[in-house]
């Protein structure tokens, strides 16, 4: 992927325009099977219907219309099951079976999300409206868990980029924070506060990282609308972070002048720090972070550890972004 | 042979503690090689044959606090649980080798002199070999005096484990956390004990 810089009217906002893409073919599983496709005109007509509210309020997966996207890598995708079954979600539980089986009562109907802050158009939209105007794109990302494990996930998403543009952004802005929510009565995590995180979990990025063409804000999996342990309706993916940079069910983006918070750094800063790039070469305190056990990769006698790689293996997408910065002051 | 063995009830009762205690090891062990431990079986192996350890190992400390308390003894069955808490601790660290790092010893070296989470790990277990090692009757004969000054590492193998066993998750957790407690509570009874006899020694003196 190559890239040319051209200046715009608006400071701080450079645009990257594409003018190499490697577009890798889409393989088989990747391609919007049939009876979806046929189906497409039912999907909007389906989320309408869901938003009206249904007694529950809580939404089966429901098949996305997406097209096929960049970046992505041909490794082999972890299993829908596994994908689903095995998450860091401490809003419904420190366990990592924890948030499919206690997720029950979560709604993601409705659901609006707020652009805010040091922009020039401050916006609220509904999040079906958002996937209607952004056709979502099929993105297979690694995952690298700042535990030392990882896994591959065909994420349907939209480029953060896309969204962030339409709210213009002004030229002091500098900064993206995220705001997760706040719900204990559906939320069984939120309720108990064993030394654990102060809720909303919040995160944030540099702007330039937001504006990457990898940042992704994805509504779906596998061609399916995220499930609540996944972090529906909507939730951040950046590929060459740590996983708990992936801030879920998110409800507010905020452009500011200013670092934000972030949950990881607040509760332990000597452990998580804001940029948590990907990197073999500085360690966990606690923990090596040079390998990483790979997710659903052989079973029990066959289960692969991977060397670790910096940036998680986007280091052409994004070094450019770290240039001259000492990745171990600022980890 | 079994039939020159000499059937005891403690010891019919010592063949049963071995079998159930082993079964929850064998039991996840099919089920890890029957892939249904979930996304990530060999840490969740890792996890159980860990928690057992430490089961066990807090079953042998509250021997003595049981019988301080309520005057029940239940001793001749201690070593039994303390052989089981060192071969759970064995099949752990072998697992973590085997299963985890695949024998990366390169790796194993290089995070076991850095990682403060390991070196207790570490330190538990070198104490736990050396305990099972001293633990039979021929050692106890040799070591008189000694043995029961040597068999206060179990102390120090408990903090040790206590730490890895805390060190282990990203925030405080509630399951090592009650552990722990329980341990400290262990510890509390024995020592509350101690003090309260070396005061009647002192006043019987006078």
């Amino acid at each position: 992927m190559r890239f040319l810089s051209v200046w715009t009217p608006l400071p701080f906002i450079r645009r990257d325009i594409v003018i190499s893409r490697s577009f890798s073919e889409p393989r088989p599983g990747e391609i919007t099977p049939k009876e979806y496709y046929l189906r497409r005109r039912t999907v909007l007509a389906a989320a309408g219907f869901l938003s009206a509210g249904i007694a529950t309020g809580t939404v089966k997966a429901a098949s996305l219309q997406t097209r096929p996207g960049g970046f992505g890598t041909s490794e082999t995708p972890t299993s829908l099951a596994d994908i689903t079954h095995y998450n860091n979600f401490y809003e419904f539980g420190l366990d990592k079976s924890d948030p499919a089986r206690l997720s029950g009562s979560f709604h993601s109907r409705p659901w609006t999300l707020r652009i805010q802050g040091a922009v020039a158009k401050p916006v609220t939209i509904d999040i079906d409206q958002l996937i209607a105007a952004h056709q979502p794109e099929s993105r297979i990302y690694r995952m690298r868990c700042v535990e030392a494990w990882s896994m591959v996930i065909p994420w349907d998403g939209i480029p953060l980029a896309d969204i962030l543009r339409q709210a213009e952004p002004l030229g002091s802005a500098k900064f993206v924070a995220f705001t997760s929510v706040l719900r204990p009565d559906e939320m069984p995590g939120q309720r108990s506060g064993y030394g654990s995180i102060s809720w909303p979990y919040v995160e944030g990025l540099r702007l330039d990282e937001a504006m990457n063409p990898l940042t992704l804000l994805a509504v779906g999996l596998y061609g399916e609308t995220l499930s609540s342990q996944n972090g529906a309706p909507l939730r951040l993916v950046v590929p060459w972070k740590y996983g708990f940079k992936g801030i879920k069910s998110i409800t507010t983006i905020t452009l500011l002048e200013t670092m934000p918070p972030t949950s990881w750094n607040q509760l332990a800063p000597q452990e998580y720090g804001f940029y948590a790039n990907v990197n073999p070469d500085v360690d966990h305190p606690r923990w090596s972070q040079a390998s990483e056990r790979v997710i659903g990769s052989g079973g029990f006698f066959g289960e692969r550890r991977q060397p670790t790689r910096l940036f998680n293996g986007y280091g052409d997408q994004v070094a450019h972004l770290y240039a001259g910065m000492d990745l171990k002051t600022f980890f | 042979m079994a039939s020159s063995i000499r059937w005891t009830r403690p010891r019919v009762i010592i063949l049963m503690l071995w079998i159930a205690g082993l079964a929850p090891a064998f039991r996840s062990f099919w089920l890890g090689a029957h892939n249904e431990l979930g996304p990530d079986p060999v840490r969740s192996f890792e996890h159980l044959l860990g928690l057992w350890a430490f089961r066990f190992l807090l079953a042998s400390l509250a021997i003595t606090p049981l019988r301080l308390v309520t005057g029940y003894s239940l001793i001749r069955y201690r070593r039994t649980l303390g052989l089981l808490t060192f071969v759970y601790a064995l099949m752990h660290v072998a697992t973590y080798i085997a299963l985890d790092l695949h024998f990366d010893f390169a790796t194993l070296w290089r995070d076991l002199t850095r990682r403060p989470f390991l070196i207790f790990g570490m330190i538990a277990f070198l104490c736990l070999i050396l305990l099972a090692a001293t633990s039979s009757q021929y050692s106890i004969r040799k070591l008189g005096r000694n043995w029961r000054r040597l068999h206060r590492i179990v102390y120090v193998a408990l903090i040790a484990a206590s730490a890895h066993f805390l060190m282990a998750f990203k925030t405080w957790h509630p399951e090592a956390l009650l552990y722990v407690l329980s341990g400290s509570i262990l510890l509390i009874i024995r020592i509350g004990y101690k003090i309260r006899s070396q005061v009647r020694q002192t006043g019987a003196k006078m």
